[in-house]
């Protein structure tokens, strides 16, 4: 009996309370950083598109909602020729950021993406890539790739000699 | 067998393996990288380390390298042992501190055995904190990718490019710890079996150059078991899909016939399947209002085939199916062999005499167990080119027998048993007009004109008793090697001989089968291995039908109207003046081909019609072994089966013969019924209704990504997957994930093992047979007592015709074969158009400036062509670039004559 007086007290004390809960959509919710929202495809501080098109994330994906193509790049750099997420599956579980191994895929605090049709849910590259480096700035695989790019021949990246010598049998 | 203990728990083992092997082959995870199944063991990396123990008491035991141990009766060992297992762990450790940080953009990446080598050790995290070593790459040409970081000094690629395939190019440099593995410089690399470097190699260091222009990784491709179309060895491939186009071939392991190689045609030879040219809507003309459907365009056809005046053309390059549809579409006696005349007497003689001789037809792999080889007029690198690997092998097989035996060392030790055997060799004779790549080997050459070669070649048997006819007056060094020849192959245990259509002359074949005959009546235990034009030539041989040339004299007179031809570029099986003539009395050409070529010009109906890797169908090698390929994908557009169009024809058209034939197993019946000697196909796979735990067994890997989103741009919505009547393989990445019948292995793959090397958990015995025996059927097995008689009959020796040459087919690996050459990398490296080879003297004579554009004539039809010196002809005798696109030359050997006058424009 005590309790029960004392429950509805407790709950008529939160009438004047602080109120929780937002007046969403004219207040928006404070995302933390690593909220998983809606996905995008980033690039390196050079400004280049950090997806080499490995297919990681692709393997990753619990609901294969993740397709692309790789392809090569004239000055050797390893990009998706096409990228698509189709989100009407995409579970936002995060496990093909967990995968990539260049912090290209990454999930951002965005969840604001309710479409009426669903085809409208499909978003190929230039809907994904975006013009920053996103969670994760300064990261650039090629620097410590071993696979020369123009501009980055072998041995110019981290913690790299330079290149053998085969003629030469010196120690 | 002998019985060793492993962690103390007994295994029965065979005898005279390593332990690597025996572990491997019970199952055990061992990792490894330096022995391969087909190398040997060197003991280069140490990865393979376990501890061997004295005796039950001893519990210290020593580390020991698995692969170079032999298994001893009651030998203890333990692969997990502590020590063991901490310095395989290091080993890898050590390999990695120089290893890129690349597997992000290496293809080898998802099929690398370094990657599952380092999970298996349990190598996860990398404590060397200094620099790595880095290397420049080379261009290596058009099939392979280098990337030199990546090695872990193995020594697998020279040993197989130098040791096992006889390659020059390829080297280790350098010294101690940055050896280099790569060409002297940038460069093609010129060894025909080049790309099986992207296989052997365990990391990504060589890597498939076409794959990364569409790169795919391994669990994302569609797989199917396929057989290679390049040439009459049938070698078994996976044909790995995405999106649509083909994306790879790869090996698949078959004991018997191609091991764990293949050669670079068969490899690269894919891309026509992707081409631009392909046919991929059915059409009419003149021109029908809109898209012809498919419903339209068979009755279309149908209707055309109404009036009984029409003839079926086959393809040796077309499955069994689709001949044997074909053929009951139009009838048998309406159904013509579309191969050449030449090539329809070599095949016809190559199987009178494997159906009715004695002697028996090796495989590849029993080739390579030959203690003596006799090649009669072939280049096998370019006519049949994984046999010629086989013959690379087979020479070793005396001095390495001897080396065992004197220094007591098992084949498997492999760089002891190569010190042992410094280089000798085992007896190799080869009697051809111009050099080959086996020469190197050979004990014994000669070249000389056909003819000639084909009389040294009877001589030889009548030396071992074989009844023959006319004088055989042959000059002292001609008798010196005849001698030579029959006295090595009347001391070899199991002598090979092979012959073929290389030359165009079937004197060498009859001569082969009259060697191997005598051979076997003296009591020998020889091998007759015959090459063949196309991958199906022997099989549309044994299904039968008229020659091509009567062909066009039953459109002449009339008793035909129209043509229905079946994949089949008719450019190719005779001169281009004679099929110009029978498309100019045919009403209408119905063709049922992939590509849009020449023939596909004069046609009035086009059928798309599916490749190898669209389509089910059966085909027969070299050996008499009938091999089904299976569909990898659906293809877009109206391609199907050239035998389904062949069967909804014949329903629209109510032709009683095709009644009630719907799928692959219904034709399969029909043919198996309808032709005796074809009858073991219907036993040669599982049928469509074959369920493994009632389920079908899957194309696709587990791990195939992409499936909701690679469609999504077209809809949303995901459509139903294709349904896969014919065959118990399904389309998608559901069904039964165990071990499937050895016919029905799409790709190798086994837990803990994405590389190809998983065939190890396929194989009974590593290196042997596949687990329930390889697929395939043999159809011809020797006739026990050889019912038909010797060839008796030898041909005059050669005389140069004044004012004549002599023009002989000239194959070549790249080149020769129609389809391969729309791989743009194959075209590379094909021969020049228009070239005709000539003796020096006889250019002078003729007064032709080399180089230059000259008019030939040949039956009344002038060619214009480039004469080019080359001093291994005799004089009189000329030779062209066989089977180039666009050749208008085709009936192969024949003789022309020089019309005079010089021309010097240019196309
Ligand atoms: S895992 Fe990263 S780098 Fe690889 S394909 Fe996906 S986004 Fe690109
Ligand atoms: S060779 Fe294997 S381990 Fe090395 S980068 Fe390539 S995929 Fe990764
Ligand atoms: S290139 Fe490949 S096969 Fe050759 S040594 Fe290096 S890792 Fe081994
Ligand atoms: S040898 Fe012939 S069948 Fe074998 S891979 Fe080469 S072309 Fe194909
Ligand atoms: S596999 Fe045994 S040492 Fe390399």
């Amino acid at each position: 009996m005590f309790s029960l007086i004392r429950s509805m007290w407790l709950v008529f004390l939160h009438a004047f309370h602080k109120r929780d809960t937002y007046q969403y959509p004219e207040e928006k919710a404070p995302l933390p950083a690593r909220w998983r929202g809606r996905i995008v495809l980033t690039r390196d501080p050079d400004g280049g598109e950090r997806c080499v098109g490995c297919y990681l994330c692709a393997a990753a994906c619990p609901v294969d909602c993740i397709s692309l193509q790789a392809a090569e790049a004239p000055d050797g750099r390893r990009y998706p020729g096409f990228f698509r997420i189709n989100f009407s599956r995409c579970i936002f579980c995060g496990f093909c950021e967990e995968a990539c191994p260049t912090y290209a895929i990454q999930l951002i605090p965005d969840f604001e993406m309710a479409e009426y049709d669903r085809q409208n849910l499909v978003y190929e590259k230039d809907a994904l890539l975006i013009n920053s480096q996103g969670k994760y700035p300064g990261y650039n695989y090629y620097k410590v790739a071993g696979m020369s790019i123009s501009g980055k021949e072998k041995g110019e990246a981290a913690r790299e000699e330079p290149p053998v010598n085969v003629k030469s049998l010196l120690p | 067998m002998a019985r060793i203990f492993i962690d103390n728990t007994p295994y029965e083992v065979k005898e005279g393996k390593n332990l690597l092997e025996a572990c491997l082959q019970l199952g055990l995870d061992l990792p490894y990288f330096c022995w391969h199944p087909s190398l040997g063991s060197v003991g280069a990396c140490r990865q393979c380390a376990i501890k061997s123990f004295k005796d039950e008491d001893d519990k210290k035991g020593r580390i020991v390298m698995s692969c170079m141990e032999p298994v001893r009766d009651n030998m203890r060992i333990s692969v997990n042992d502590s020590e063991a297992t901490s310095f395989r762990e290091h080993v890898i450790g050590w390999l990695m501190t120089n290893h890129p940080h690349d597997c992000a953009v290496c293809d080898e990446g998802g099929s690398c055995h370094l990657q599952d080598m380092t999970v298996m050790t349990g190598h996860s995290y990398r404590d060397y904190r200094f620099t790595k070593r880095t290397y420049h790459n080379q261009d290596l040409g058009p099939f392979l990718n280098h990337e030199m970081n990546r090695c872990i000094q193995c020594y697998r690629c020279v040993r197989f490019y130098k040791d096992y395939a006889g390659g020059k190019d390829l080297n280790v440099f350098a010294a101690h710890n940055h050896v280099y593995f790569g060409r002297q410089q940038n460069g093609t690399l010129e060894s025909e079996f080049s790309g099986n470097l992207a296989e052997v190699c365990p990391t990504g260091v060589f890597t498939d150059k076409t794959l990364k222009s569409h790169y795919t990784r391994k669990w994302d491709m569609t797989y199917a078991p396929s057989v290679c179309q390049g040439c009459s060895l049938g070698c078994n491939i996976s044909a790995g899909e995405r999106y649509g186009s083909l994306r790879q071939i790869v090996n698949r392991y078959n004991g018997e016939v191609n091991g764990y190689f293949l050669c670079d045609r068969g490899r690269y030879g894919y891309e026509f399947v992707n081409s631009s040219q392909r046919i991929v809507h059915p059409a009419i003309r003149p021109h029908h209002n809109g898209s012809a459907s498919r419903e339209y365009i068979i009755g279309e056809v149908a209707a055309r085939l109404k009036n009984g005046k029409a003839i079926g053309i086959g393809s040796p390059r077309a499955s069994l199916e689709s001949n044997f549809t074909l053929r009951q579409l139009v009838g048998a006696e309406h159904f013509y062999l579309g191969m050449s005349d030449t090539d329809h007497d070599h095949t016809s003689l190559a199987l009178k005499i494997l159906h009715g001789g004695p002697v028996r037809t090796p495989s590849l792999h029993e080739a390579e167990t030959a203690d003596m080889v006799l090649i009669l007029g072939e280049d096998l690198t370019n006519t049949a080119p994984m046999l010629a690997l086989a013959v690379r092998q087979a020479v070793r097989q005396v001095p390495m027998n001897e080396a065992m035996q004197q220094v007591h060392l098992a084949a498997w030790q492999d760089a002891a048993v190569r010190e042992a055997m410094q280089e000798a060799k085992g007896p190799l004779f080869i009697l051809h007009t111009f050099p080959t790549s086996l020469d190197e080997l050979a004990t014994g050459i000669h070249r000389d004109a056909p003819d000639n070669l084909a009389r040294i070649a009877f001589a030889i048997s009548r030396a071992l008793g074989a009844p023959v006819n006319g004088s055989l007056e042959l000059g002292e060094t001609e008798q010196a090697l005849v001698n030579d020849i029959t006295a090595a192959l009347k001391a070899a245990k199991r002598p090979l001989i092979i012959a073929g259509y290389g030359t165009g002359c079937d004197h060498m074949m009859k001569a082969a089968a009259n060697i191997s005959w005598a051979l076997l009546q003296g009591g020998g235990q020889p091998m007759l291995s015959l090459t063949l034009p196309e991958c199906n030539s022997l099989g549309l041989e044994m299904l039968g039908g008229h020659r091509f040339d009567s062909a066009l004299a039953a459109l002449k007179n009339g008793e035909a109207d129209t043509l229905v031809v079946l994949e089949n570029d008719l450019y190719r099986r005779a001169d281009k003046h004679v099929i110009d003539e029978l498309f100019s009395y045919a009403k209408d050409v119905i063709l049922v081909d992939h590509l849009y070529n020449q023939t596909a010009e004069n046609a009035t109906v086009l059928l798309p019609a599916g490749t190898f890797a669209e389509a089910d169908g059966t085909i027969v090698n070299n050996e008499g072994r009938a091999q089904r390929y299976y569909q990898v994908y659906v293809p877009k557009g109206e391609v199907q089966e050239s035998w389904k169009w062949f069967l909804q024809i014949g329903e629209k058209a109510g032709v009683q013969r095709l009644h009630g034939l719907h799928n692959l197993d219904d034709v399969v019946w029909a043919m198996t019924t309808a032709i005796p000697a074809l009858a073991p196909i219907a036993k040669l796979a599982p049928n469509a209704d074959f369920r493994m735990a009632g389920q079908k067994i899957p194309r696709e890997p587990h791990r195939y990504s992409g499936r909701t989103a690679m469609l999504a741009n077209e809809s949303v919505n995901e459509p139903r997957p294709p349904e896969d009547e014919d065959t118990p393989l399904s389309f998608t990445m559901e069904g039964y994930r165990g071990e499937a019948p050895a016919p029905l292995i799409p790709f190798f793959w086994a837990p803990g093992w994405n590389s190809p090397q998983a065939v190890n958990k396929f194989q009974s015995e590593i290196g042997g047979h596949l687990h329930g025996g390889d697929p395939g059927k043999r159809l011809l097995e020797p006739h026990v007592n050889g019912s038909i008689p010797f060839f008796t009959e030898v041909p005059q020796p050669y005389l140069s015709m004044p004012g004549h040459l002599h023009v002989m087919p000239l194959y070549s690996i790249f080149g020769s074969e129609e389809l391969s050459m729309y791989t743009k990398g194959i075209a590379q490296r094909a021969q020049d158009f228009f070239v005709i080879y000539m003796n020096p003297e006889d250019i002078d004579e003729w007064n032709i400036t080399p180089g230059i554009w000259v008019n030939f004539h040949i039956e009344g039809h002038a060619y214009l062509m480039v004469a080019v010196p080359n001093h291994w002809l005799p004089r009189g005798i000329a030779a062209m670039n066989a089977g180039l696109p666009k050749s208008q030359i085709i009936d192969l050997p024949q003789c022309i004559r020089f019309s005079g006058s010089e021309v010097t424009s240019t196309f």
